[in-house]
Order: structure tokens, then sequence, then C-alpha cells
């Protein structure tokens, strides 16, 4: 009962054919599938993007695929060019063989465009597309001084690059009248233009090359332009663009576009039934790729479409829609990016722009009438190209005017506007007052306090003392530590790894191993909190109380006068009537001020401390449990109604938000963590403010991470689109894992992730394509935590040794008689104590 | 409002406040001493006695407050930070780390028997 196996050949091995390759095999092993490539040139793919870098000493391996690779995995290499293809009888013609195939796939990519210049054959005339290529190039440049690019556009100046790292002078020629013409405008070009010829090499625009001019030997002398202009060069590199190879594939008798490319519908069949193309030998929709990105996009569609028709493959078929030619990329140490509509073609479209003509910087978004972002350019500075890309993909209406997307951020990291920014408004302390401080020795923020009082007051601008300092210093010169503080040389991010990996239990181990001192009330609660991300212990047993802040120590938040406030969870926002009565009645027995708050529960104020575990054991009776509304820990996951009720909701926000609080809850991480989940784009979860949101699709969730609100609001990042609700967990519990793991002390996710270098890219690398090799770690991580996770109020009300921490006086049952009520509104609020500092110490009468 | 006189802080007697078992190494207790409220600590092996009222803010709170060492000239010396805004206070001084003019008042303690002991020197 053998069925042959169906045979599929490839004509050509470029990147894209290559990752076809690889596609193919994830879906269909060599006893479903017999796969045959054949590769014309005599290497096999590479990585033709960094092609440059081949000139590097030393000189890295750019090959993606290995004789020893295809042969493991099944795949035939036939060595050659293929002369012919009759889609009749199914059969390719190379290197003197026939080969017969089931289905057939073009991937043979393009060739450089060479215009029909007089004098483009000579010697020392050249092409920058293959390693070959290269290397005759390099061989040529030994005797050579300078070197002319035909062409200013990206693989131009590539080429340039190229000629440059040979020591040769070094020339680029462009027809239109600035660099990137498919990619800049005339500023971005002008903005370019300045670094490169900062370096040294020269520009010229508006050239039309009449000729290549020769000597007697036929050797390249220089380039003649239109209007008798001249450039002396003794080698020519022509990179004016590429055209599809399509040869081949147009004397098999498939269709072709006008301009060339083998025309390829939405699944990549080109006009006969067996036959498909991909990369940049195809037209979609009237479109050649240049890039790689889509081409790899398209051997992702054909490679399932391809094997859904050999019967090889159970799956609905693929479809190729298109591509975003959104790009960031460095161009001889120049970061360009270009995304969306960079130019701004869209009718009624306004362009903001800003250019620093000395640092070679030039900025642009494009905005729709209606207050989109539509597009936009990014030269010499690319740090806000993701923020910007997502502002333009997900369409979000802006609500700041969208100068302030492009205005580079101040020093200092706080979110000012003023160029002298009022950084404590307790104290009335400015920045400028604050860098006098430090440049008259201030080294900690101790002394930045006592210098100038700032972050005496309330201390909400203690980080940002902290952000200026590290500033400040590293602008004077000198060595910034990151150390947690006098007791520990290293930083949270150093000191959890040595726990971790030396498997400490407890502070007295951490100190005697690793401290020095008694510890204080920095380093006390950071340890404090890995110990607990780490193990999972009670953060009130006795080994562990005494390094936790109040909060934490009488898990509840304390307030002004000293009592606490107490917050029971309420996943997701969802409520019963039932469990609003008893906390209505809790409230009433004990007198306590009632508020909700932003995160969608309800907070129950003034609770004498003495009184915590009785009102702990009548809300854990009628249901709840700790909020954890005091820790640096998963506060809420708020939710919209979604589907459920909502006539707009496309997926079902509050189940998704229930089931994430109840994963998360407990967590112990660097700072606290706030989450969202929105059951559609209209956002009323408010996910994006949030450390990680939700936002529903018609297809999935979309992910988004390191969002704020607060002091420095900040928008969340896309993450990941569409997916579902497992898969959305599998990667909340990486990113949070690697988070509680990587983080300063008291570092939101937010300036974690500005912070990570690589940002967002780098974070997906290491919890998607897990790069680092970290996934099964995190995911093991997380998985101790939600099954050692139990509800700390309970522990706490039995045990009569913990519950005794909770007497106001240890040796009277009286209470605390500076605690005084007011009325206001029907409800108790704190006196005001009298004799508060700042008192008037100085002068008066 | 003019300058006020420092809050007076009338001697307490010596008085058994609990056992040493009765605090947690590390941590503060809060005792009830002729209507004076005196935070207890016991920190590296030896009790300090505080007044329990943190100055910059008027609430009793420092026997709830975290412990620990610092290092001024060389000399280490120990400190309790307010559990409201974090002032730190020298633990044997009394004196605000944050504003040397705001203090604490301190007392004098003695572990007998188990027991720990608190009160004014003479």
């Amino acid at each position: 009962m053998s069925t042959p196996i169906p045979h599929l050949v490839i004509v050509g091995n470029g990147m894209v054919g290559h990752r076809l390759t690889e596609q193919l095999r994830q879906h269909a092993a060599p006893d479903a599938l017999r796969l045959t490539v054949i590769s014309e040139e005599s290497r096999l793919a590479y990585d033709r993007v960094h092609l440059s870098s081949h000139l590097d000493d030393p000189r890295p391996d750019l090959s993606l695929a290995t004789d020893a690779g295809y042969r493991d995995s099944g795949v035939t290499v036939v060595q050659g060019r293929a002369d012919a293809v009759d889609l009749t009888a199914k059969t390719v013609q190379v290197a003197g063989q026939t080969l017969a195939y089931d289905a057939l796939v073009f991937a043979t990519g393009s060739f450089p465009f060479v215009p029909p210049v007089p004098g483009r054959d000579a010697r020392g005339c050249f092409v920058y597309r293959t390693l070959d290529d290269l290397d005759a190039i390099r061989e040529a440049a030994r005797g050579a001084r300078s070197g002319a690019v035909i062409g200013g556009g990206l693989l131009g100046l590539e080429a340039a690059g190229a000629l440059r790292k040979l020591g040769l002078e070094t020339h680029v020629v462009e027809f239109a009248p600035h660099l990137m013409p498919a990619q800049l405008d005339a500023e971005g070009g002008a903005a370019l233009r300045h670094t490169i010829e900062g370096m040294g090499i020269a520009v010229h625009l508006s050239r039309n090359t009449r000729q290549v001019s020769v000597d007697a030997q036929g050797r390249v002398t220089g380039l003649d332009f239109e209007g008798g202009t001249r450039l002396d060069a003794d080698l020519v590199v022509f990179s004016a663009g590429i055209r599809p190879r399509d040869d081949l594939a147009r004397a098999a008798g498939l269709s072709v576009g006008e301009r060339g490319g083998i025309l390829i519908d939405d699944a990549c069949h080109t006009s006969d039934p067996h036959t498909y193309a991909v990369g940049e030998c195809a037209l979609h929709d009237g479109r050649v790729y240049g890039l790689v990105a889509p081409g790899y996009q398209m051997a992702k569609v054909a490679a399932v479409n391809v094997l859904r028709d050999l019967g090889v493959l159970d799956a609905p078929p693929a479809h190729f829609r298109g591509a975003d030619l959104s790009t960031k990329l460095k161009l001889l140490g120049v970061e360009v990016g270009s995304f969306g509509d960079a130019r701004g073609v869209t009718p009624g479209a306004r362009s903001v722009s800003l250019s620093d003509n000395v640092r070679g910087t030039y900025s642009k978004v494009v905005v729709s009438e209606d207050g989109r972002v539509l597009g936009g350019l990014l030269v010499g500075d690319t740090a806000r190209y993701a923020d910007l890309l997502d502002l333009t993909m997900t369409g979000t209406p802006l609500c700041v005017p969208p100068e302030t997307l492009i205005v580079p951020p101040l020093p200092g990291g706080a979110a000012t506007t003023s160029a002298d920014a009022l950084l404590c408004s307790c104290e009335n302390v400015r920045q400028s007052a604050l860098c006098a401080a430090i440049g008259e020795g201030a080294r900690d923020v101790a002394s930045l306090k006592k210098c100038t009082g700032a972050g005496t007051g309330c201390g909400g601008c203690v980080p940002s003392l902290h952000g200026l300092l590290q500033t400040e210093l590293r602008r004077l010169g000198e060595t910034v530590t990151n150390h947690l503080c006098e007791h520990y040389p290293y930083s949270r991010q150093e000191l959890f790894d040595v726990i971790r990996v030396r498997g400490h239990a407890t502070w007295d181990e951490v100190l005697a191993a690793h401290g020095s001192g008694l510890g204080c009330e920095i380093c006390k609660p950071a340890v404090g909190s890995i110990l607990a991300s780490l193990h999972g212990e009670l953060v009130v047993a006795p080994q562990h109380a005494p390094l936790q802040d109040t909060n934490d120590a009488f898990l509840a938040n304390i307030q002004k006068n000293g009592t606490y406030s107490v917050m029971p969870r309420v996943p997701g926002g969802e409520i019963t009537a039932e469990g609003l009565i008893a906390i209505g009645a809790v409230a009433k027995r004990y007198g306590l001020y009632c508020k909700i708050t932003g995160g969608q529960r309800i907070d129950l104020l003034g609770a004498h401390r003495d009184d915590l575990p009785a009102i702990w054991e009548e809300l854990i009776a009628a249901g709840f449990e700790s909020g954890h509304a005091y820790g640096k820990s998963l506060r809420t996951v708020k939710s919209c109604v979604g589907s459920t009720w909502c006539r707009y909701g496309v997926q079902d926000s509050t189940s998704l938000a229930v089931r994430l609080e109840l994963r998360y809850r407990g967590l112990r991480s660097p700072h606290k963590l706030k989450s969202g989940v929105s059951g559609c784009t209209r956002e009323c979860a408010e996910a994006r403010s949030k450390d990680f949101g939700i936002i529903a699709t018609e297809k999935g969730w979309n992910v988004y991470v390191g969002g704020n609100g607060g002091v420095t609001p900040k928008h969340a990042l896309l993450l990941a689109s569409d997916l579902s609700e497992d898969e959305v967990v599998t990667l909340l519990d990486r990113y949070l894992m690697f988070y509680v793991r990587t983080a300063d002390r008291l570092q939101r996710t937010s300036t974690w992730l500005e912070n990570l270098e690589g940002g967002l890219d780098y974070l997906c690398g290491v919890i998607i394509d897990d790069r680092l090799g970290l996934c099964a770690e995190l995911d093991g991580e997380m998985a101790r935590h939600v099954g050692t996770y139990r509800d700390e109020w309970a522990a706490a009300v039995n045990d009569p040794a913990i519950r005794a921490r909770f007497r106001t006086f240890v040796n009277s049952d009286a209470r605390d008689e500076g605690v005084q009520w007011v009325d206001e509104r029907g409800q108790i609020r704190p006196a005001d104590a009298p004799h508060l500092y700042p008192l008037p110490m100085l002068g008066g009468d | 409002m003019t300058l006020t006189a420092p809050p007076t802080h009338p001697p307490i007697p010596w008085t058994r406040v609990c056992a040493l078992d009765d605090i947690l190494p590390g941590t503060g207790v809060c005792a009830l001493i002729g209507g004076q409220q005196v935070a207890v600590f016991r920190l590296g092996g030896r009790v300090y006695a505080t007044g329990n009222r943190d100055p910059y803010t008027g609430a009793n709170v420092l026997s709830r407050g975290l412990t620990g060492s610092y290092t001024v000239s060389g000399e280490t010396r120990v400190k309790v930070a307010s559990p409201l805004l974090k002032h730190a206070f020298d633990l044997e001084s009394g004196l605000s780390l944050d504003d040397p003019r705001l203090s604490v008042p301190v007392y004098a303690t003695r572990t007998e028997g188990g027991d720990v002991w608190t009160g004014s020197l003479a």
C-alpha cells in the first residue's frame, strides 16, 4: 500500500528559498515529502542582508545552510542553473539531468539592474549582489585608489560602506536630488547626507551618468555625467536597483508582469496549478518586494499551500496579503527608520518634522486629519521607532500634539517640559539647584536631600532624584554604581542571581554571605521580595517578617495616622451582591471609611492594627482573600464587561481578567504590577496604561507591555498579536518572571523596558524566540508560584504567634490615642495632627 | 505661627515591658508606659528604646519602622526608618538623619532574666 512520496523542487537557494525548505520540513518529514533544491551559486544560502560584513576582519560566517544540515533534513541539493521547465511534463532540466516534480517553487530572486550606459562592461565595473561579487571587488580594490557607486539607495549605500572598508576614496552617485529616494524625503536625505559626508564619503546628487570612461586597455577611468561634469574613479559599482529573475518562468510560459516578476496570487500560486513563486522574483498585487521580511512571509504561506495541494498537510489555506514596508536599518552606522506613509501622500495628511543639522538627525511624523499617526521617518536616531510604528499600526488617536512624539526627552528621565524642571514640588526644588548640589559634592540621594531639602516631603520625587544623580554623575565623568545600598555592593539583579544560584533561603544567610552591617530599610525589603519571588514562603513567617515594610508586615496599607486600609481581592472587578453586602457589613461594624478604587475594588480605610485579623476573618468567611494592595506584587486586573454584555465587545475580557488575576495574585515583584483586559479596541479597561495589558481583536488577543500611569505616563507597547488565551498566559508568565529576575529595586516595567538593552526586540528574543534558553526556567518558576500560592490573610489569622504581632501595645490592651477622627460627608477622616514638620524652625519673632 | 519650645518628654519609670522573645530579632514593639508610647527595638543582640511618635508626621508609628545600620565617619551606628515617609532616626541619640534639628526621645534599656526593661536615666 505504498503511495509514492510526492516530490517538490525549489529553484533557487537564496535566503527565501532556504527559509522555504525550513518551513516545509517543519510540517513534512522526509518520508512524507521529497525535497530537491537547485542552487546556482557555488555556496548554499547565506545572509545577503549583511553582505558587507564579508569584508570585516575576522570574516563572519554568513552561511544559513550547510551540506550536512541539508543532508540531515533530507534535502537533495543539485548544483547548477536550471535550463528549462516543462510545465506539462512537470520536469526541470538542470546540470544535464531531468528532474520530475509534483510541485515546483520559483525562488530565483533578483539580479542587479545595470543602466544601459556605454562602458558598463569595462574592466573595473561590478555589481553588488553575491559573495562572489564582493570577492571580485576586493580583488580589484587592491590596485585602486577611488571607487564610485552608482545608486544612492539602500543597496548603494551598503556598497559604499564596502568600498570604504576596502580603503578606497568613496563616491556615491545618485540620479535623484536626495539619497534613498524610495524611503526618504528631501530633508531626511539631507540629514543622512550630512552624516555620510562626515565619514569622508563624497555624495553627488542629481547626476545622470552618460558613460563609463575607459582607457586604452579597456579599464575604467571614471564617469562622465550629463552636462559635461566628470568624476575620476578606478572602479565602479552599479547598485541602481534590482529586477526579478523571471527568465526561466517566462520561457516556461508562466504569466509575468509587464515590468517583470512572476505573477502570484495570495496563495503564492503562479498561473500554473503546480507551480509557486516566492521572494524577489514574485509579483504580488503589482508589487515586487525587495526586502527579506516579505519574502519570508511568502515562504511561510507557500509552504502551507503547497503541502496542502500535495495532500501532505491538513491545514486551512494560508494567504499572503501584502507586506508592510516599514524598515529600520543601520547604514554605514547611521540609523534610518521609515514606516507607514513616510512621505505623507495620504490626502489631508499633516507632517511635523524636527531636524538637527549638527547631530545630523531628522524625525518626521505624518498625521491624519483625525489625529492618527500614518507614518514617519527617523534618520540618525531611531530610538522611537518601535513606539511610533506601534502607533501607526494600531491607528491610535493621539491625545498629545504630534510634535511631542519626536522631541527628544530632557535629561533626568523626568516627564518635564521646562528646561529647569521643578523636581520636588513639596520643597520647591528645581533641577538646577540639584545639579549645583551634585557639582558641589553630593554623591547620593541622602546628601541631596540634606543639601536641598528635595525628597524630604512626600518622597514622590525620590526616583527622579536617583535618575538625575546618575545622569549628572555620568556627565561629570564619575563612576556610577547601582549598588543597592551601603550594605550590599550589588544591583538588585545581581543580588537576585546570586541568591537564586546559591539557593539562600533567609536574610541571615544572604547577609552573612554577601552583605555587611545590619541592613537597612532599602536592602531588607529588597531581599525579602527576592526571597518571596524565589521560594514563595509567607512574607509574615518569623524569618521573613523583620524584612518587610510595615505594609507587608501587617498585610495592609498604612495611612497617614498609622491606621491601615484593607482591600479584599475582587478578581477582574466582578463582585456579587452578597459580596458587596458582606464588605458593607464589615465596614459598618469596624467603622471604616469606604472608597471605590481605580482598580475596580473597594478600599476600607481607618482600621486599627489590632482589628485587622478580626476584619480579615469576617471577609474570609464571606469568600474574600487578600488583595495584596499593600505588596510590591500584582494589584488588579481591571476589565470591561466584554462580549458577554457589551454590544461592541469581541472577546470575553472579564473571564480572561479573572483568570490572569487568580494566576498572578501574590507574585512578589520589584514593584507593584497593574493590568487590564479590554474586550475591544475601544479600550475601556485602559489596558495600555498598565504593566501588562490585553486588548481583544476579532482573532484573539493583543498583548501590550510596559505601560504606566502615574508621574511618567507611558503607553504600553505591542508585544504580540492575535494570541489565544493560553498563548497570552504563556507569554505573560515569561514576561513577568523575566521582569522579576532582572529589574532594579522599585523599577516599574515601563522604566525597566526602556532601560533594557535592545528594548522590545530583545524582550521578544528572550521570551518568544528563547534566545537565552531561559523560557523553560521562567515557565517553571511561574508554575512554582502558581502551585504554592496561598492566602496570606488566612495564614496570618490562623497562626497565634503572627496574630500576636497585631496588638497595638505589647503590655496593654489600650488603643493608640493619637488616632483621632472627624466627620466628613457622613464618614470618618483623620483629624489633622498638630505641630507637624515642617515647623517654622528659624526666624519668627 | 511662632517658634515653639521643643516638645517636652517627661521621664518614664523603669518598667518591665515584655519578654525578649516577644520581639522578633530586627523588629520593634510598642509599649505604653505612664501614658507615653515607647518603641522598643531588638537589633544586633541589643535592645534600644525611643519615643514612638514620628515628628515628621505626628503619627505614632516608629516601632513599626525598619531597623538597620549606617556608617558615618567610619563608625557603624544603628537606626530606624519611619514606615510613613522613611525618615530615619539614630537609635542611640534619637537624632533625625535627615534634619538634625528634629529628634525623638531615647530611653535606657536592660534585659534581665529574659525580660526587657526600659526607663529614663536618672
